[in-house]
């Protein structure tokens, strides 16, 4: 369609006129630049609207407690001599709070590491193997993607407490890897099936294993959906409140817990949560801010989760 | 080339099984088989120790704690599915129309970064009861106060000797009144800080024609003057409403003066009563109490719409990004109505995407935990419950393993038809997924 419109012009013998969508009335020409004007401070006022929370979080955790149980975080806006880092250096000479940061790197790292490493050899395995019963295996993992982990946690929280670690970082990281490797399946294998065969067939003609097959021509061309996976496996992970609250005694507990600890006594303690929760959310808003394709990617593909 | 084929499938299988075992097997044993087990022990005793039958599932549906749970799971997988769905629509038909989408896209993409406590953290500041310190009830009570301004003396009230009423209305009343006879309003229970700036010493009104008088704060710091009586140091209500009532009928209505005094001069006679308005005196309007225990689902509800809006808009922003632009454009050409063709044209195109996106909600709502026990206080936690907090509340905080159990399984049975979609959807799109 779009084809003829453009070409139709040039063909047009001297001295017609071009017919086109007739020329809209200055009323309809008010109508549109009037929608318009409302679409822009619609798009603005839901901006602000969505940003406010966020903010609000950021500026509270600059103010002192005395200022944030007197005022609003939005009259620091005003008087911006409100501003410290007070909170934040206090923040990080408070032992338990830096060791469950800490925690939260110690969970989440092997949590990711482990499923995108395990995730892609059963990937793999599924995509490109041939074995009786593998699309039904296929089927029952997929299905497994939204169990809720309520259905798991009491049965895992013995078998935990009978091996020894329940209440260790080894248990919490454990139970994130079960849950977490349905979706890396599927997501990975479903990655792989793309692969052309022929490059695959290549590379085993060539005398590969397929352990080679796997690390030299699959893995290499699986960035972005690794990538993908992994961070959304991280967030996951990084986030969890529930799983931690199970599996995690104090000591070994992610910052997600310390901070609902803290919540208790909300307005007392915001000067502890607020710098708290900024800086648990603000690694994954780097991640958000520096790898915005792969984020919205993993993100999409694990909100069935 | 048989012998080679067969080769080749039993190394296939062997690889397959060295490949496949170590997720096969933390599977079974973490997920699978914990499944199974969470079965079993829901029909067994709190302590596990006896079998129960369906006892558990009794209980669950008539303790009014897990009641209250299944309650507000289903307000939430109501209510919030729709909202997001079409919040996402709206937000997605509207970046397909203005520059600059992209920090507006961040935004709203945003909150899916952050945890749940960092949402439950943050919305704690918007939802604060205190509208010195909550934005959102800073913000109503802005708008409010702009269309009908607060009442000057709130809480002001009368001795109980002044012979001043004390409407049932709060409105405070003296009577009869003659015509040219000054009348005493004092006031009492007005602190310091309530004073409007241009309150100057009280005084007694003179004598004139009409109705007249003075409305004061009749109280003197550190004690001392008269009840009743205008003393000096004591100081005059400025801007207070007053009416003139005969026989029940508003006959005139005034404000007084910076010294508290006000006048009718036209009156004549007598039978007047004088009334100060309850207007004077109502507690200003402070904002809702969110976090309590009538609006707290609502309040959760919404912070969950502001994490999960964006996910919708993206998804549906795809979606909408393969409809056809002949179409829109030539029912534009016919003269329809940007809601026409939203809801002719675009709606019935992304219905597929819509069903994607409202299913997967209703998932992710369904095992609702985080934002639950961190948004709601402790106060509200009982109103605010929900299945996935009460199984973990029954399990982790009263030990009763069997209930919490058979929460697990009821959590379980309901996102169950979500689990067939999917498996359904994979089996129809099986070319699709993979792109063969």
């Amino acid at each position: 369609m779009t084809f003829v419109t453009t070409e139709v012009p040039k063909l047009r013998p001297a001295g017609t006129v071009p017919i086109g969508p007739p020329k809209p009335s200055l009323g309809s020409r008010l109508t549109r630049r009037l929608a318009e004007l409302v679409t822009r401070v619609v798009v603005l006022g839901v901006t602000a609207v969505w940003l406010f929370p966020t903010l609000g979080l950021a500026i509270a955790s600059l103010r002192t407690a005395a200022d944030n149980s007197a005022t609003g975080w939005w009259t620091a806006l005003a008087r911006p001599s409100q501003f410290t880092i007070d909170n934040y250096v206090a923040l990080l000479s408070n032992q338990s709070i830096v060791r469950s940061l800490w925690n939260t790197v110690l969970i989440t790292v092997p949590s990711t590491v482990l499923v995108v490493m395990i995730g892609a050899f059963a990937a793999y395995a599924l995509a490109w193997l041939e074995f009786p019963g593998r699309d039904w295996l296929f089927v029952a993992l997929v299905g497994l993607i939204v169990v809720p982990v309520q259905v798991a946690i009491i049965p895992n929280a013995r078998l935990f407490g009978a091996i020894g670690i329940y209440g260790h970082i080894a248990g919490v990281v454990a139970f994130h890897v079960a849950f977490g490797l349905p979706l890396a399946i599927f997501l990975l294998r479903n990655f792989f099936r793309v692969i052309p065969r022929d490059l695959l067939e290549a590379a085993r003609l060539d005398g590969g294993s397929e352990f080679a097959v796997f690390r030299r021509v699959v893995l290499p061309l699986s960035g972005p959906a690794l990538a993908s996976l992994a961070i959304f496996q991280f967030l996951w992970v990084w986030n969890d409140l529930l799983v931690a609250l199970v599996f995690a005694t104090s000591e070994n507990a992610p910052i997600t817990y310390a901070l609902r600890e803290q919540m208790r006594a909300f307005s007392s303690n915001l000067d502890v949560i607020g710098p708290g929760a900024f800086l648990s959310m603000s690694v994954p808003l780097v991640v958000f801010f520096a790898c915005q394709r792969y984020f919205v990617q993993g993100v999409l593909a694990g909100s069935t989760k | 080339m048989r012998t080679m084929v067969g080769r080749r499938a039993r190394l296939d299988r062997r690889t397959a099984a060295l490949f496949l075992a170590p997720a096969l097997l933390i599977v079974c044993l973490l997920v699978a088989y914990p499944i199974v087990q969470t079965f079993w022990m829901s029909l067994h005793s709190a302590d596990g120790s006896r079998f129960v039958g369906l006892a558990n599932y009794v209980d669950m549906f008539t303790s009014p704690d897990t009641r209250t749970a299944i309650t507000n799971n289903a307000i939430w997988v109501v209510v919030a599915p729709t909202v997001v769905t079409v919040l996402g629509l709206m937000f997605a038909v509207l970046t397909e129309r203005v520059r600059l989408v992209n920090a507006f896209r961040m935004a709203l993409f945003m909150p899916m970064a952050i945890s749940f406590l960092a949402a439950g953290v943050s919305f704690r500041l918007v939802y604060d009861e205190d509208p010195n310190r909550g934005l959102l009830n800073a913000m109503m009570v802005a708008v409010h106060d702009t269309f009908r301004p607060p009442a000057p003396y709130p809480g002001a009230t009368v001795r109980e000797d002044s012979g001043l009423l004390k409407g049932a209305d709060g409105a405070i009343i003296a009577g009869p009144v003659q015509a040219g006879e000054p009348v005493s309003l004092p006031l009492v229970g007005i602190p310091v800080a309530h004073l409007p700036k241009d309150a100057a010493a009280a005084a007694a009104a003179p004598a004139g024609p009409g109705v007249r008088g003075t409305v004061w704060r009749d109280f003197l710091r550190g004690g001392g003057g008269t009840p009743g009586a205008v003393d000096a140091g004591e100081v005059g209500l400025p801007g207070v409403t007053v009416q003139v009532l005969r026989g029940g009928e508003v006959v005139a209505e005034t404000r007084t003066d910076q010294h508290g005094r006000f006048a009718v001069p036209e009156l004549a006679g007598g039978g007047y009563s004088v009334r100060l308005a309850a207007g004077n005196f109502t507690e200003p309007f402070r904002g809702l109490t969110w976090l309590g225990p009538g609006l707290v689902t609502p309040a959760l509800i919404g912070s969950y719409i502001w994490v999960w809006a964006g996910f919708a808009m993206v998804v549906i922003s795809a979606g909408l990004s393969s409809i056809p632009r002949e179409a829109v454009e030539s029912a534009r050409i016919d003269g329809a109505s940007e809601w026409q063709i939203l809801r002719r044209i675009t709606v019935p195109l992304v219905r597929p995407v819509l069903i994607v996106v409202a299913v997967t909600l209703v998932i992710n709502v369904l095992k609702v935990f985080d934002l639950v026990l961190v948004l709601a206080p402790e106060s509200a936690q009982a109103e605010a419950n929900v299945l996935g907090l009460e199984m973990y509340h029954a399990s982790f905080t009263q030990l009763n393993t069997g209930l919490g159990s058979a929460l697990a399984v009821l959590l379980f049975l309901l996102v169950l038809p979500g689990m067939a979609w999917r498996a359904w959807l994979l089996r129809r799109n099986g070319r699709g997924w993979d792109g063969r």
